[in-house]
């Protein structure tokens, strides 16, 4: 046992942690939603030079990490920072690319130049996996793709989706969906982008009679599942762990606050009902640390139990995610309620995590399947 | 990052495995799997054998008869004999007060005590806790005061656990009144046979006399009783407690129980099916279940830190107050899945006679007053409340 960080992953906390505490903050956040920008274009970049996207990937994809730990030492960072930045796509879609054998993308993934996303969700599907109505029809060497992907992170921006869409069975089948690659400036493609609760961009992508080279199916013909599945724990692993840094910085924001903050003539901090409210967040978001190391540490294991730990996370990280943000809010008071401090951010982004990839109730219910299984 | 117990480890947890399933006496097990309560024969039995094995005191270096384990291994022994449904080692003695007699203790204390609590001559208990100094300790009034080469002292403690077997107890006594609250405080070693010792039990919520009143009556006690210097007691109790709260978290306790819960979940009937297959009681059980998956991990973050030498701090306050959580949820939940069974109280049964069968399964009769009994996890060895403050005050520097 070691719950210690190899010493490569150690550096790259540590760069990629300076280098977000010397770029990021509200203010940028804010210039950057009042100019109507997904994200920085500059600060893309330069988490690109710094390896950030290389470490998500295998060596074998042309990265140099891949493993859940990997994941871990870079969302935690990128939570803690509360950035805008397209990092997640690239692991819910870049993995899926590096299966198709498209290592010349992956390189360009890597090096930041193309932004690859995943176009999974539909109206309807709520959590469910399988849900796909989107059709993919074979016309000789051809393939023809009709539908509508909600909820597609950083849509617009994308230069690459990848599609989920159905060649056999009914709606919730888990036989029958494929995957394809597809350019998002293909003919029948319409892309229109909205922005989410916690300012990042997202899109409804409708697929009309969008016709592509066969070639543009990942893996299989109907065995898309599996893969979309083992790209979603991946998903879900990072996510959690970015919760897990944004409830970090949640909870330095607000010590910092009870601290400075005079009420009564003293530091709120000094009032026992504060201070045992805060030392049971701080005990919950170790929880949530134990939950998230739990799932690093078994993402590459069988499918049952991997996913049983996507689940236990997933749940735990809605669970502490709630009581933090609702912890926070209340013990600043009505400061936490502006937009112009920094609380509000991490709250809405922990919100919002709840709602990506099965909130709470979802994965206990499906805990309680995979259990039984 | 490694989540994986090393070779070492595993090979020592099969070799604690097969020597409790050779060792551990059916009687014993299947009193601990019912719920029962042991006897001060039961549990000096266990003893003798995990003695005459070498792992009684297992954090005593083996020059002294220890086990020298680390903190994972003791952890992993923890695991292991609670799903054998093994006894656990009555504390005071190997575990509490070996430690205090091995860092503070005379050399004639360590050759004279440790033996015998190893060979089991002698049972301790716990001297601590008064009717006005429970969460605030420091405020002991007991006072022993110097009367040639003897203290004579006199007071009362309190929530004495299984003082009523003990032949020894370790005390906090006050030996300069005058000084500040924590300066003025002995650490003695008393004799529970001396003159003007009184034992009284006190039964418990759950219907055991698990713990005592002992009342002091100008009890005169040796000066060489007294473990390291005068007034500096404290310091060895503080020694002491972090002891104790290391192994507060009950992992192995809540693996054992979750197990027991969901077979019994599966056994019982609840509108025409298993009650594991209610949606409610499932998602309790599971919630729990994800809790416990978390805490495992975390107590083990803390163990592994702590077996490379590292003393757990303030950490031990949250697995307490946690791990607390936790065990007495499983036993909440398991008294609610016996449903009306759980209400029998069967006082005869748990002190060893015969169950009623219709009166519930033959487990049933325990689930209420372990719930009841568990009840203490987040009062004693410092309140939940205590270890928020000392989280409070050490992590969040607030």
């Amino acid at each position: 046992m070691d719950f210690n960080l190899t010493e490569e992953r150690g550096m790259l906390r540590d760069t990629l942690g300076r280098f977000l505490r010397d770029k990021y903050d509200h203010g940028l956040r804010r210039r950057l939603e009042a100019s109507g920008q997904a994200y920085c274009p500059d600060v893309f970049e330069g988490l690109a030079e710094l390896g950030v996207l290389g470490a998500l990937f295998s060596e074998e994809h042309g990265g140099f990490g891949g493993s859940g730990f990997d994941l871990a030492v870079v969302f935690e960072e990128l939570g803690r920072a509360g950035t805008l930045e397209p990092i997640l796509p690239a692991v819910l879609a870049g993995g899926l690319i590096a299966e198709a054998g498209r290592t010349d993308l992956v390189e360009e993934i890597i090096a930041g130049t193309t932004v690859a996303t995943l176009a999974h969700g539909e109206a309807g599907a709520r959590y469910d996996q399988s849900h796909v109505t989107t059709s993919a029809k074979v016309d000789g060497d051809q393939i023809v793709l009709s539908g509508t992907k909600s909820h597609v992170l950083n849509g617009a921006q994308a230069r690459l989706l990848v599609v989920s869409a159905r060649e056999s069975g009914a709606v919730m089948d888990e036989a029958g969906i494929s995957l394809f690659l597809v350019p998002s400036d293909a003919i029948g493609v319409t892309i229109t982008d909205h922005v989410n609760l916690d300012s990042t961009s997202a899109a409804t992508v409708v697929l009309d009679s969008v016709r592509l080279d066969a070639s543009v199916r990942i893996g299989s013909a109907g065995e898309g599942f599996e893969l979309l599945e083992a790209s979603i724990a991946r998903g879900v692993t990072a996510l959690c762990v970015e919760a897990l840094g944004a409830m970090e910085a949640a909870k330095t924001l607000t010590l910092e606050y009870l601290k400075e903050r005079r009420q009564f003539g003293v530091p709120i901090g000094s009032f026992q009902a504060l201070q045992h409210r805060m030392a049971d967040v701080l005990i919950e978001i170790e929880q949530a640390r134990s939950a998230v190391i739990n799932l690093a540490g078994n993402l590459h294991r069988p499918r049952l139990e991997r996913e049983r730990h996507v689940s236990a996370a997933k749940n735990m990280i809605g669970r502490v995610a709630t009581l933090v943000v609702e912890e926070c809010i209340q013990l600043h008071g009505g400061i936490a309620m502006t937009e112009e401090y920094a609380l509000s951010h991490f709250a809405r982004r922990l919100t919002m995590i709840d709602h990506l990839y099965g909130d709470v109730d979802h994965h206990l219910e499906r805990f309680i399947t995979l259990s039984a299984a | 990052m490694d989540l994986h117990y090393t070779e070492e480890e595993q090979a020592f947890r099969t070799k604690v495995r097969e020597w409790l399933a050779e060792n551990l006496p059916h009687a014993l097990s299947e009193k601990i799997r019912l719920g029962k309560r042991l006897t001060k024969a039961d549990y000096e039995l266990w003893h003798r054998l995990l003695n005459e094995r070498g792992w009684l005191a297992q954090n005593w270096p083996r020059e002294y008869g220890g086990a020298e384990w680390n903190a994972v291994q003791r952890q992993i022994f923890e695991e292991e004999s609670c799903l054998a449904n093994a006894p656990h080692i009555v504390p005071f003695g190997p575990t509490m007060l070996g430690p205090v007699l091995l860092a503070f203790g005379s050399e004639e204390q360590k050759r004279h005590y440790l033996p015998r609590i190893l060979n089991g001559e002698d049972w301790w208990c716990q001297g601590y806790s008064e009717p006005g100094a429970g969460s605030d300790l420091a405020a002991i009034k007991t006072t022993a005061m110097r009367d040639g080469d003897h203290y004579v002292v006199n007071g009362q403690k309190t929530w004495t656990t299984l003082g009523q077997h003990a032949d020894w107890i370790f005390c906090l006594v006050r030996t300069d009144p005058g000084a500040k609250k924590q300066e003025g405080i002995s650490f003695l070693l008393i004799d529970m046979k001396t003159p003007g010792i009184t034992v009284r039990p006190i039964t418990l919520i759950d219907g055991d006399a698990e713990v005592n009143e002992v009342f002091f009556d100008d009890v005169r006690v040796p000066v060489a009783n007294r473990v390291g210097e005068e007034n500096k007691g404290w310091t060895y109790a503080k020694y002491l407690l972090t002891h104790e709260r290391t192994n507060i978290t009950g992992v192995g306790f809540s693996t054992a129980t979750l197990k027991a819960l969901k077979s019994t979940a599966a056994q019982v009937q609840s509108g025409g099916r298993p009650l594991s297959q209610n949606p409610l009681f499932a998602a309790r059980m599971a919630q729990v279940e994800i809790d416990l998956m978390a805490m495992t991990t975390t107590n083990l973050r803390v163990v592994s830190a702590a077996s490379k030498g590292r003393a757990p701090g303030a950490e031990s306050s949250m697995l307490k107050v946690k791990g607390s959580r936790i065990r007495q949820e499983l036993t909440s939940l398991m008294r609610r899945a016996f449903g009306p069974d759980a209400m029998p109280f069967q006082n005869d049964y748990l002190e060893g006679g015969d169950n009623l069968d219709a009166l519930g399964p033959e487990n049933a009769a325990s689930a209420a007053p372990t719930y009841f009994n568990m009840r203490k996890l987040s009062i004693f060895g410092g309140t939940n409340e205590v270890q928020r403050t000392i989280i409070t005050k050490t992590m969040l520097g607030l």
